[in-house]
């Protein structure tokens, strides 16, 4: 008995002299993690997931204190994304971080645009030029659709206009075989 | 010289430890999604039962057997195995961060792997000397290797299969195994060449 | 002169029915200018032109309409004189069915040109060569429109072993190289020449499938006579044998040459480039005759009573065109090129552009529709048909469960898009389509990802400037309150001390004493621009110092006591 509590009693003191040792010698600094799924996410900035940023986002992530579906404007195609490089499962987006949009850019209704200044203060990526008193505009090929500078704004001259497709962004469509109804025969 | 490369060919293809013995299905199936986590997985594995197969006939023989302390085999047998993953763990952690974000909760679950503890108490009902006990313990981790890489190749691609809807998933993964597992039973034969 | 040319074979491939005879019977017309032609912006590979007339402005015939925008992007032109009726968005010549930016010009029948000089690119600078083609509009007629004076560049060595010149014409019903080299042969060669002049090139071969005979034996005259002229031997015609894709630039290249271009390297890194006859033509056009590419050679044939070739000015709506053939009664659709690699057109009032080297067109009896797509049996019948040498199977497979990384491994990207994979499949599975679908989501995802890379470092440094922001916000606020602190802590010295003592008398009077100096030596020095001024400035300069008094008089009051 006595020589069966010595023998466990060893064998823990030298595994966990060893353990201790490793922990020191192979201590990690950092989180490289975090920034291959920055790179995942779609850097729109709304912070919508509930983090301020993508970054902040990215980090919960890799810490396992966010989910990986609270990204809308990722939309499934991200979280299929984060999903094979975390080995989790896939889960649809969550509803109460919201919905996944068509890609839209932020337009100023110039007209009303009274200069307060407060949109551009909102922007995270600056795409919005002005300057106080003076019409803001917005640049487009900057602007994410991060919808952050719509509430700010006291006047409501701001609107969300999707993209359209041109025949540079067309894409060419899944093949599908059509399968039309027979045609009604005009009486 | 040729009973060492039949204990390592043995543990390999004709006892293989997933197909022909079903032990260690849960890493198996959980982690067999993608081929580079089934390779560092099997590479871990192999790390690991290497290593528990040399400690614990170390421990067996030297420190249990000397005592008459055989009934605290299998505690004592986990208890080495649990910090040699943990050891293994950190080391991944350091070297690979992303292998060690994929691979997950199956990493420390390589502790309660049946197949990391059992290869080390078969090593003893077969009464394997310190070298044969490696060995084996080496086949048969390259055996489960082995299996994860094909499972995971055959996977990357089902992934892409129109499989039928109810069986999308583990479903096909089982059956998949099962056909790989009456597969494997093939080399049963190469026993009559020994 | 067919040189008894050592010929190469490339892998793979297919013989459909060429059903060429139809539109080689009559020599190439003139198509009649159409009441309104619409010339889209946008016909090569690369930027957008901008637009350089406004609606009711006036054109003549080769006046640029749009001018290139950017490294990679070509200049267009009208193809007559007449009036812009407007600038706007119609619909293209395009798989899409989208509309993008048009100029619309009414001709007014005078066809007059715009002044035309030949170029002399013997004493240009080759950038000036290349600005030119690109201001002439000049792209490759071969279909793919690729700007001609990005390729017209000798690469690193500064001069080309081999100059190749594509007459192939591998597509079914398309016959616009072959006539255009029956007729015009002399011409193309005065192109060549010039071509191969700018690209210092050594020999050039010529490669022209054997299924036209009449254009290889015109060609082979025309070539004799340019060799004789030069005095050497470098132009050659080269007779290949037919199989479809032999006008593929890099199969061409192969069995020309026995070069095989390897993955993500250009034909040029081998001292080998490829141009069709057509551009051949064109660039003749342009250097000699100061004429930009407004026009081009274009089959119309398939379900039409008289199939032929025609000169169409770009802007020409393909329902014109359509019309001169007599097209049967059950026709119902329009193909731009040919049937293996055309695109479906979404109405027949989309205009010729430059890359319209053919009009199909088609009827349920001509193509019927193809039948049902059936599961992918791993024949390998599609790979042994690949002339790009890869597994279009693979490819599919992956393509189509929309795993794009894996299809992107199996060098999706070298895929010509030629058609055969498709062409044999037993499945009759649309390979091709899987793969322009796999082809632009990947394009898509790239575009997205650099946007994101963008909104990324934007956003960063938009946070590192209001950190930077706060921080000197901070800092200018703590030298504020520093330096209240020390006036507040100066008073309470001051008023701590009453009477001033004997010793501090003495050093306020040495102070004063220096102020005074120093007032003393500023009134000596006079600003440099008041001297030499005539009364009137002086007038205004003492005006305005009066007022700058009046102002600090004004100020005093607001002034602190001790300043």
């Amino acid at each position: 008995m006595f020589e069966a509590i010595l023998v466990m009693a060893l064998g823990a003191v030298v595994l966990g002299a060893a353990l201790g040792y490793a922990a020191v010698r192979f201590r990690v600094e950092g989180d490289p993690l975090v920034e291959k799924i920055d790179a995942i996410l779609p850097q729109t900035q709304c912070g919508q997931c509930g983090f301020p940023g993508c970054k902040p986002y990215a980090q919960a992530i890799a810490k396992g204190e966010a989910e990986i579906n609270q990204c809308p404007p990722g939309g499934d195609e991200g979280i299929h994304k984060l999903a094979d490089l975390l080995g989790r499962e896939f889960k649809s987006l969550s509803a109460e971080h919201g919905i996944e949009k068509p890609k839209s850019v932020a337009v100023i209704d110039e007209q009303s645009c009274i200069g307060c200044t407060l949109c551009i203060q909102a922007c995270p990526v600056d795409a919005i030029v002005g300057a106080a008193k003076q019409m803001h505009t917005i640049v487009a090929p900057l602007c994410t659709g991060c919808e952050l500078c719509l509430p700010p704004c006291p006047v409501d001259c701001i609107s969300m206009q999707p993209i359209g497709e041109s025949v540079e962004t067309w894409k060419w469509k899944y093949p599908v075989f059509k399968i039309n109804p027979a045609k009604r025969e005009a009486a | 010289m040729t009973s060492y490369l039949f204990i390592i060919l043995g543990a390999v293809l004709v006892n293989n430890v997933v197909f022909v013995r079903i032990l260690g299905l849960c890493p198996f199936m959980g982690v067999s999604k993608k081929l580079e986590t089934a390779i560092g997985m099997g590479a871990a594995t192999t790390f690991v039962l290497t290593m528990a197969c040399g400690a614990s006939f170390i421990i067996d023989r030297w420190l249990l057997m000397p005592n008459q302390l055989e009934y605290l085999r299998t505690l004592s047998f986990i208890v080495t195995i649990a910090a040699i993953v943990q050891l293994t763990e950190l080391v991944i952690q350091k070297t690979s961060p992303l292998l060690h974000q994929v691979l997950g909760i199956y990493l420390p679950l390589i502790t309660t792997n049946c197949a990391v503890l059992g290869i080390p108490l078969l090593n003893v009902s077969l009464r394997h000397n310190f070298l044969e006990s490696l060995l084996f313990g080496f086949g048969s981790a390259v055996g489960f290797t082995l299996a994860l890489i094909l499972f995971a190749g055959i996977r990357e691609r089902l992934e892409a299969a129109d499989v039928p809807i109810h069986f999308r998933g583990t479903a096909i993964a089982m059956i998949t195994a099962g056909l790989m597992s009456l597969a494997f039973m093939g080399f049963a034969g190469l026993d009559k060449y020994k | 002169m067919t040189a008894l040319q050592r010929l190469f074979k490339f892998n793979g491939g297919v013989k459909p029915a060429y059903n060429k005879e139809a539109s080689t019977g009559l020599p190439i017309a003139v198509a009649p200018t159409p009441t309104l032609l619409v010339i889209p912006l946008h016909q090569s590979i690369g930027g957008m032109p901008r637009p350089l007339v406004t609606a009711g402005e006036r054109v003549l015939k080769g006046q640029r309409i749009g001018g290139a925008d950017g490294n990679v992007s070509s200049a267009v032109h009208a193809s007559t004189s007449g009036t812009v009726v407007a600038v706007e968005m119609r619909l293209m010549p395009h798989a899409s069915g989208l509309s993008a930016l048009c100029v619309m010009i009414e001709p007014d029948g005078r066809d007059e040109w715009i002044p035309r000089q030949p170029f002399d690119f013997r004493s240009a600078t080759p950038t000036q060569t290349r600005d030119y083609l690109r201001d002439a509009g000049v792209v490759g007629l071969g279909g793919a429109v690729f700007p001609t004076y990005l390729k017209l560049n000798p690469g690193k060595q500064g001069k080309l072993d081999t100059l190749v010149l594509n007459g192939a014409e591998c597509e079914p019903f398309i016959t616009c190289d072959d006539v255009l080299m029956r007729e015009r042969a002399a011409t193309i060669l005065k192109g060549v020449v010039i071509m191969r002049e700018i690209l210092s090139a050594g020999q050039v071969l010529i490669g022209i499938e054997d299924n036209k005979p009449e254009a290889v034996a015109a060609m082979e005259i025309a070539a004799r006579a340019a060799n004789q002229a030069a005095g050497d031997s470098a132009i050659g015609v080269v007779s290949v044998p037919t199989r479809y894709p032999a006008g593929g630039a890099k199969q061409l290249i192969r069995v020309l040459t026995g070069i095989e271009v390897p993955h993500g390297k250009r034909s040029t890194d081998y001292g080998v480039q490829c141009f069709n006859v057509g551009t051949a033509y064109a660039v003749y056009e342009a250097i000699a005759l100061g004429q930009p590419l407004i026009s081009r050679i274009v089959t119309v044939a398939g379900n039409v009573t008289q199939a032929r070739n025609y000169e169409v000015l770009f802007g020409t709506p393909m329902r014109d065109l359509v019309a001169l053939c007599g097209p049967l009664a059950d026709s119902d659709r329009v193909i731009m090129g040919g049937p293996m690699m055309g695109l479906l057109m979404p109405d027949d009032s989309v205009p010729v552009v430059k890359a319209t080297n053919c009009v199909l067109v088609g009827s349920k009896k001509l193509f019927p529709p193809p039948p049902p797509e059936m599961p992918c049996i791993r024949c390998g019948e599609c790979a042994k048909a690949c002339p790009a040498d890869l597994q279009p199977f693979e490819m599919y497979w992956f393509s189509r469960a929309k795993i794009f990384g894996k299809a992107q491994e199996y060098n999706l990207f070298d895929c010509i898009e030629c058609g055969c994979c498709a062409y044999v499949c037993p499945s009759h599975i649309p390979l091709v389509d899987y793969y322009r679908f796999a082809k632009s989501e990947i394009w898509a995802r790239e575009i997205e990802k650099e946007a994101a890379d963008v909104a990324r470092e934007r956003y960063e440094f938009r946070l590192l400037r209001e950190e930077r922001e706060k921080q000197e916000k901070a800092a200018k606020l703590a030298a504020k309150t520093a330096a209240g602190r020390e006036k507040a802590a100066a008073a309470i010295a001051e008023a701590a001390k009453p009477a001033a003592t004997p010793e501090e008398d003495a050093k306020k009077a040495l102070i004063a004493a220096a102020l005074e100096r120093a007032k003393a030596q500023k009134e000596l020095v006079h600003p440099g621009n008041v001297s030499d001024l005539t009364p009137e400035q002086q007038a205004e300069v003492a005006a305005i110092e009066a007022r700058r008094a009046e102002i600090r008089e004004m100020a005093k009051p607001h002034l602190r006591q001790d300043d």
